[in-house]
């Protein structure tokens, strides 16, 4: 049986590295790519706690997760594709129109 | 003090009435929008006030069925305030005192609304004017029942706000004329006044009960722990006399007295009532003669248990009123006016009242608003009948002669001025010599004698300008223009009868308090039904004066009455050049005079024009244009977006990453203040 304090340990782990990715790359793929270990660290943390405890709450709201991220990676990968028609860039630094 | 009490609920008719049909006045007018024909709204107006006489009487046929000292009817209708402690019920109470009230308002109020069918019956304009007068003159009785029957000060003080407003609206009736909407907002604006005084009153009565336990603001409670006010006592700053510490009752007796000055006229507040006259000739008479005005007086017998046990705020109330007689009578000596002459009477009449009142004769008082209510309606709805003849002329300059046109208008009149300066057998005799004698007999007040002296004054000077008045309209020569003169008739039958009975009540009104002394000389127990009638409700203090002196009191006082009525003639009949060469002579005093001693325009320097350049100057171009739209509104909204446009507006970097470390930079700042 893995102790919880490992399971959250990974999680936050894998926390950081996502959190570390979204904010210092510039490649857009990339960011969204962190964004998503960033879930999936949240997801960890759900099931280790649910299994912790003994309820199922935590594994629904995994689900719940799941689907969302899949939606938002959709919708991600959707406004990437319009945007490299637009710019042929993929740098987060070139998309800053939207400003005073 | 009248103890017990009977369960009546005749009495909620009766300012209901009056108020039921104004407000269906209100509903066509306001709501429906549009005018019913003239025979509906003189039924219902004129049979409101009608049936609310009627009941008024069954109302006053009940109490005298009660035996002596058991008179008061009640009615609680409901429970209106309960805050706290603090509880005011809208409850009427007719006991003798608001029945003598009551049936004057009904009766002389029903006839001034028949009359007003007759003086009405040109008015044409287009926004409902005739129907709206009705209306107003509805909701006024009722306010003025409110004000007479109410048994606690605030329903009181609703009635007194109510004919209030009234007020204004009627004088300003006629609001195409600017100057008439001039006239009813100065008369508003000095009856707020008074109003503040008679708030505070309240507030200290209130005070003052709060401390023995009373819940209630009832007359009757309130004279029951008297006692409990009249042993205390408040500082007061030294510059005032009498400091550093006044009787509580003092003190509430003159904030009253200040709202009683306001609504009735009396100096320094009397500015409005002369001006009150642009108002219709009916309003004249009702509002500003015979009720309204008479509140004050009312409200003063209403609390004569607290006077009585104020003797600073009684010899005050009696100073006033007697100088105001004095002051009021010699201005309307000199006015051409004949509503303006009317108006000054009634200011100097009211004096009289307070002169009584303070003197503690309070039923004196009673009896002379009464007879004044009955006479001098009569005077003014004389002077209405004479200035619909001369197609609304006021200006006595242009009249003269009128007798040959209008013999019966002159008859009444006649009799309404015989009244009003004191002739026996006529009304206004036996109230007026009351009240001298109370003044002769009213050791307590200091300088009484004085204030005899100036009410004997007043009563000669009354005299000589009611018939220089009456002269002046009704005899010598005609000074009209022929083209004028060719239309002069005798008024309708709708206006002449509401004349023929004041001019009966005027004649008559004053045996009912034909003097005691003279009773028994003649061998008739208790003559003075009137005092004997009021005794258990008033604090009367009793004169003790000899009848020789009473007899000798009377004879000067018609001795006085003659004597103005002589010169009046000898100026204005016999050798009508003179009062010409006399103003010529004492040019400056008689300018004095004339003009009113210049008091609207002192006011107006002192008071008015500072007020309105305050009000324009600094407190709406500086304070609400300036500060509150300036600083606060705009300025504020301008500062934001000052702020926002040079400085907040750089946050938004478009960089997407910069979002987000300021985001993950909250977050933990969030995670770090939860784990601190």
């Amino acid at each position: 049986m893995i102790p919880l304090e490992h399971v959250i340990g990974l999680s936050a782990l894998l926390f950081a590295i996502g959190g570390v990715g979204a904010l210092t790359r510039r490649n857009l793929i990339v960011i969204l790519m962190s964004i998503e270990l960033m879930l999936n660290a949240a997801n960890l943390a759900f099931v280790g706690f649910a299994r912790a405890w003994g309820g199922s709450a935590g594994q629904i709201f995994v689900l719940m997760v799941i689907v969302v991220a899949a939606a938002e990676v959709a919708v991600g990968l959707g406004i990437v594709i319009a945007l490299f028609r637009n710019r042929e860039s993929m740098n987060v630094e070139d998309v800053s129109l939207l400003k005073w | 003090m009248v103890t017990g009490g009977a369960h009546s609920e005749l009495l909620r008719w009766i300012p209901l009435l009056p108020l039921a049909a104004a407000v269906l006045h209100g509903i066509i007018l306001g709501l429906l929008r549009r005018e019913s024909p003239r025979s509906f709204v003189i039924a219902v107006s004129c049979g409101a006030p009608i049936l609310a006489f009627v009941v008024a009487l069954l109302a006053f046929f009940q109490l005298t069925d009660l035996p002596a000292g058991q008179r008061v009817l009640i009615d609680e209708v409901y429970a209106w305030i309960g805050a706290g402690r603090i509880a005011a019920e809208m409850s009427f109470v007719f006991d003798p005192l608001s029945a003598v009230m009551c049936l004057v308002v009904t009766g002389v109020g029903s006839l001034i609304h028949i009359y007003s069918i007759g003086y009405m019956a040109d008015d044409h304009r287009d926004d409902g004017g005739f129907q709206r007068f009705f209306c107003y003159l509805n909701l006024f009785t009722c306010a003025m029942l409110l004000l007479v029957l109410g048994d606690n000060l605030v329903v009181m003080f609703l009635g007194w706000e109510g004919v209030g407003l009234c007020s204004y609206l009627l004088i300003g009736f006629w609001y195409g004329d600017r100057w008439n909407a001039y006239c009813g907002m100065k008369a508003f604006v000095v009856n707020r006044i008074g109003d503040f005084g008679f708030l505070l009153g309240i507030f200290l009565v209130i005070w003052a009960l709060s401390g023995s336990g009373t819940t209630t603001l009832n007359f009757r409670e309130m004279q029951a722990a008297i006692a409990t006010i009249a042993e205390r006592s408040v500082e007061v700053p030294a510059w005032l006399p009498g400091a550093p510490s006044w009787h509580l009752a003092t003190l509430i007796g003159l904030c009253l007295f200040l709202g009683a000055v306001g609504k009735s006229a009396q100096l320094p507040l009397y500015v409005w009532l002369p001006d009150a006259m642009a108002g219709p000739t009916p309003v004249s008479a009702l509002i500003h003669a015979a009720t309204m005005v008479t509140a004050g007086v009312y409200m003063v017998c209403r609390l004569s248990f607290l006077y009585a046990v104020a003797p600073g705020a009684s010899a005050t109330i009696a100073w006033v009123g007697a100088a105001t007689a004095l002051f009021a009578a010699t201005i309307a000596v000199a006015q051409t006016d004949i509503k303006k002459v009317l108006a000054y009477s009634t200011v100097s009449q009211l004096g009289y009242m307070f002169l009584a009142a303070g003197c503690g004769a309070y039923s004196a008082a009673i009896f002379h608003l009464g007879t004044h209510a009955f006479f001098k309606a009569l005077l003014f709805l004389g002077s209405g009948a004479v200035i619909l003849a001369m197609h609304h002329e006021q200006d006595t300059d242009k009249m003269g002669g009128l007798r040959r046109w209008l013999p019966r208008t002159h008859a009444v009149f006649l009799i309404g001025v015989l009244a009003i300066a004191g002739f026996p057998p006529f009304a206004g005799f036996f109230s007026k010599d009351s009240i001298l004698l109370a003044t002769w007999g009213a050791a307590a007040i200091p300088g009484h004698r004085a204030l005899w002296a100036i009410g004997l004054v007043t009563a000669v000077l009354t005299a000589f300008y009611m018939f220089r008045l009456h002269f002046r309209t009704f005899a010598g020569t005609c000074r009209a223009p022929e083209e004028v003169q060719r239309h002069i008739h005798e008024p309708a039958a709708v206006v002449l009868v509401p004349l023929y009975v004041l001019a009966f009540f005027a004649i008559f009104a004053g045996f009912a308090g034909f003097p005691d002394a003279y009773g028994e000389a003649i061998g008739v127990p208790e003559a003075d039904s009137l005092a004997h009638w009021l005794q258990g409700v008033l604090r009367q203090q009793e004169p003790a004066v000899a009848f020789s002196t009473e007899l000798g009191l009377a004879a000067l006082a018609v001795a006085a009455a003659a004597a103005g009525a002589l010169a009046a003639a000898w100026l204005y009949v016999w050798r009508p050049e003179l009062p010409e060469r006399i103003a010529a002579r004492a040019g400056a005093l008689y300018r004095l005079v004339r003009e009113k001693y210049y008091v609207d325009e002192i006011y107006d320097a002192l008071f008015v024009r500072p007020l309105v350049t305050l009000s324009d100057r600094v407190l709406f171009r500086g304070v609400d244009a300036g500060l509150i739209d300036g600083v606060f509104a705009n300025g504020s909204a301008r500062a934001v977006r000052g702020f926002a446009a040079h400085g907040l507006k750089y946050l938004q970097s478009g960089l997407a990453q910069g979002y987000l470390v300021t985001m993950v930079a909250g977050a933990l700042a969030l995670v770090a203040w939860l784990l601190r």
